[in-house]
């Protein structure tokens, strides 16, 4: 003799005792704000990992913040590896900071209407800051050239 | 419609200000995120007006900002493990207080070594 046993919540288990109101994977959301939960805690992770170390190699090593300038720039994004990395780091950190943003627009702005704009908003800002820094890591020229010249500062292979 | 709330659910203590220290230093650098993005793409301007930006951020006022910055992203990043510990852990939740007073030392430590070394190459000898 054998017994199924259900998981909790599931429809045969659930199905009189918990009120329609509660019930789970039946709303017009889906499973969206879970896959944003667990979003949250995994991209936290790694994002630690990548900011800390952006933080390290830009301002402790060397000269620190006096090192920066566009041949510190241009010597990074030489090598896909950092290519790689600030692209990961920009995507994760902006869908991360994004549904943060979300999470305190939907606890603090009471107006239907209101919600609604803040969120276009917010999501307009991150659709442009995403896209923008996309393109720069890979449009990213050493040697910029205006009007057929060389702008000064640039990086340029040898005539 | 009563115009007050008649308690509140805040709950005050290590629970309530992490999660209060969480929230606004999230917020500081999400904005921070969208300056800085900005700011980067001026490399495909030209490398003049990149390196005119970045010079702004070396002067010592921007160096107390940036100081600042670190501050808010070391708490969040702990901060932030310990939220996952509190939901994965079996005894995350139990521990919570403990795990908030081990995010604060870990703090003090990784800011500490931070704000020493970046605020001695940002401020001297140059």
């Amino acid at each position: 003799m054998s017994t199924d046993i259900q998981s909790p919540r599931s429809g045969k288990v659930s199905g009189g005792k918990i009120a329609p109101q509660y019930r789970r994977g039946a709303g017009s959301k889906g499973n969206f704000e879970m896959f944003a939960w667990l979003f949250m805690r995994l991209s936290g992770v790694v994002l630690v990992v990548l900011i800390f170390g952006h933080l390290f190699v830009n301002l402790m090593v060397g000269e620190g913040i006096h090192g920066i300038d566009f041949g510190f720039v241009a010597g990074k994004w030489a090598d896909p590896f950092w290519q790689f990395w600030d692209l990961a780091m920009l995507w994760l950190a902006m869908l991360h900071g994004t549904n943060g943003v979300r999470t305190i627009i939907n606890d603090y702005a009471e107006k239907d209407a209101t919600r609604l704009w803040l969120k276009v908003v917010l999501y307009a800002a991150t659709v442009v800051i995403v896209v923008l820094g996309t393109l720069v890591i890979f449009t990213f020229n050493p040697c910029p050239v205006a009007n057929g010249v060389q702008l000064p500062g640039g990086f340029c292979p040898a005539p | 419609m009563p115009t007050k709330p008649a308690g509140t659910l805040y709950r005050g203590r290590e629970g309530m200000w992490s999660w209060v220290g969480h929230r606004i230093t999230g917020v500081v650098i999400f904005f921070f995120l969208l300056v800085h993005v900005l700011d980067t793409s001026l490399v495909r301007v030209s490398p003049e007006a990149y390196t005119a930006v970045i010079g702004a951020y070396k002067n010592p006022l921007m160096a107390l900002g940036e100081t600042g910055l670190v501050a808010a992203i070391v708490f969040h990043a702990f901060n932030g493990l310990r939220v996952i510990a509190i939901d994965f852990w079996k005894k995350g939740a139990k521990y919570q207080r403990q795990l908030l007073w081990t995010v604060l030392v870990l703090w003090l430590v990784v800011f500490g070594a931070f704000a020493i070394r970046h605020l001695s190459l940002a401020l001297g000898g140059h």
